[in-house]
């Protein structure tokens, strides 16, 4: 996990740490401590009972399906899973909570020890992750006030706590992330990964995943400078432009002679920057210590090897195999965030399509096609088989690679299979040596001027004569096959 | 011996108010309890395991089912406060 090679300085020579905190809620049918239901619904505080209120004598009861998603996160980092860990309190003076104490971990993390590979720009960059433990979530703080919902301009705040106890499973990365487009990737194919898996929606606008950036300067080789943590980072442009924005303070900070706060800090959105919201707490100022309400979690051998085996493809070894396809760097990222595209891609080629062409098609007309139709790839006609079919009249010159783009809008809106759809729309392209023969020896005769020049060795008119055969022949001509003809034609006579 | 514990800043993270006599008094009974803690520190434990839970269970598990919620008006007429549906707090941030 060496990071000592590509070490990007910024302006004045100061190198960036980020850590990255992430937060994915369970898509579990009900909570993580009792049976309300987890999916969050609108109307405030429907999904409540003793437990996530907090009466007295409620007691906590872990749900198995989330320590089964949190199992399969850390599986799927390559984490060693602990045989054993532990469930603490930690209390904090905040009424997102009513227990006044949130239900996380602290020693003894479901998962630790793992890492996670990365793409870069094309870069291979590895991102050690420290932990991987279970909690829950916290409810939601409305600030009613003049301040347009700011916390410091409130005249109170109401508490809805639909999403109090819903099952929440944090991510924590070594301080491995040395710029804004390293966090962003991470960030990218962190989701990616949790998606791939099953257990999370993963939404970043709908909070159900979520990130906190841990930002620091120093001058390469020097000890870690006071980091930052910079909360509400609610999409991957927003963590990217965040984190971008935390390093430019803190230098200019540090370059004017003052000195940075260790203090949790406010991503806006609209203005494009951070701003203080308190001093960060020490850790102990939480007060961890282990919940006497809930038994230690055991996930014993049996269950570990179980979740090896239930591991899917993962986005790291997908995007090897459509690169090993031939698919270009940036067309195998839009099929990764693509499954549905990303299938067809798959049995295409399984079938024999090639690779490149494939996915040029998927990421171009046909995602094209969806945006304007505002559809998924699953509402149109388009199977793999007309992908397979398509190619292989392109390869075999039926038809010219422009006429294949509009067979494939055409095969997209149901017209058929792609070569009835050439044959009933006149497209089908002329490759029959005979055939244009025929033409080329015509147009020859015809431009007498032309053939002289070109026999003198004279090049140029051979693209105009070029242009005279596929106008004769309505376009539906073989250009490869028109040049081969007149090539042997001028030369040879 | 005991540890020197700050009970001022202990009283202070739990939010609590205590007199100048309290934090005497709360100090003396802290100290004490480390004092055991030290006493059974000072125990051979070579070759126990160790125990991170009275009960000799794990898991505990409930399957991933839902149960009723209940009617959001029968505990929000508890409250001291509640507005549209949420409890209503004072502001949070002085």
């Amino acid at each position: 996990m060496s990071i000592d090679s590509v070490t990007p300085l910024n302006a004045g020579g100061w190198e960036a740490v980020i850590g990255l905190e992430t937060h994915v809620e369970l898509s579990t049918a009900s909570k993580m401590f009792c049976g309300c239901r987890a999916d969050i619904p609108e109307e405030p505080n429907t999904a409540c009972c003793p437990v996530c209120l907090a009466l007295p004598g409620a007691l906590p009861v872990p749900n198995e399906q989330a320590i089964e998603g949190i199992v399969r996160i850390g599986t799927a980092l390559g984490c060693e899973i602990n045989e054993t860990s532990l469930f603490y309190r930690k209390n904090y003076f905040y009424p997102d909570l009513p227990k006044n104490y949130q239900i996380s971990q602290y020693t003894f993390p479901v998962a630790e020890h793992g890492a996670l590979e990365i793409d870069v720009e094309g870069e291979p960059f590895t991102v050690g992750i420290t932990r991987v433990h279970m909690e829950e979530d916290t409810g939601k703080s409305t600030h009613v006030g003049d301040g347009g919902g700011r916390i410091h301009d409130a005249s109170h705040t109401l508490l809805d706590f639909n999403r109090a106890g819903v099952p929440l499973v944090e991510i924590v990365t070594e301080p491995d992330i040395r710029t804004p487009e390293q966090a962003r990737a991470y960030g990218a194919e962190l989701q990616r990964v949790v998606l791939a898996l099953g257990v999370s929606d993963a939404k970043l606008e709908a909070g159900s995943m979520r990130f906190d950036a841990n930002v620091s300067v120093r001058r390469p080789g020097e000890e870690f400078g006071t980091r930052t943590e910079t909360k509400n980072v609610n999409s991957l442009r927003s963590l990217q432009r965040a984190v971008a924005f935390e390093i430019e303070r803190q230098i200019a900070v540090l370059e004017s002679g003052g000195t940075i706060v260790q203090e949790t800090r406010h991503w806006n959105e609209d203005t494009g920057k951070t701003s203080s919201m308190r001093t960060k707490e020490e850790s102990e100022d939480y007060r961890y210590f282990q919940d006497p309400d809930l038994l230690p979690l055991s996930v014993d051998e049996t269950w570990r090897l179980r979740a090896v085996e239930a591991l899917p493809e993962l986005p790291g070894a997908a995007r090897t195999r459509f690169r090993d396809a031939g698919v270009d760097p940036v067309n195998a990222e839009t099929l990764l965030d693509n499954p549905a595209l990303a299938a067809l891609f798959t049995d295409a080629v399984a079938a024999g399509a090639p690779g490149r062409l494939v996915a040029n098609w998927l990421t171009g007309e046909v995602i094209a096609q969806l945006r304007r139709d505002e559809v998924d790839v699953s509402d149109t006609s388009l199977s793999s088989s007309h992908l397979v079919e398509l190619a292989s009249m392109v390869d075999g010159g039926d038809l010219s690679s422009s006429a294949a783009k509009d067979v494939l809008t055409r095969a997209m809106a149901g017209e058929g299979t792609p070569r009835a759809i050439a044959e009933a729309n006149d497209l089908l392209q002329v490759s029959d040596t005979g055939a244009i023969e025929e033409v080329v020896e015509q147009v020859l005769v015809d431009n007498p001027d032309a053939l002289e020049k070109v026999r003198s060795g004279d090049m140029k008119p051979l693209g105009f004569l070029t242009g005279q055969v596929m106008r004769q022949m309505g376009g539906k001509a073989d250009p490869k096959v028109v040049q081969q003809v007149l090539r042997a034609k001028t030369q040879g006579e | 011996m005991p540890v020197d514990i700050d009970i001022a800043k202990v009283a202070n993270l739990a939010r609590l108010a205590l007199s100048e006599e309290e934090l005497a008094a709360y100090g003396t009974q802290l100290e004490d309890i480390l004092e055991h803690a030290e006493r059974v520190q000072a125990l051979p434990t070579d070759g126990v395991e160790p125990t991170s839970h009275p009960l000799p269970m794990v898991n505990g598990f409930r399957p991933d089912e839902r149960t009723e919620s209940l009617e959001p008006e029968s505990f929000l007429s508890e409250a001291p406060d509640a507005e549209d549906g949420q409890f209503r707090v004072p502001r949070i941030l002085e």
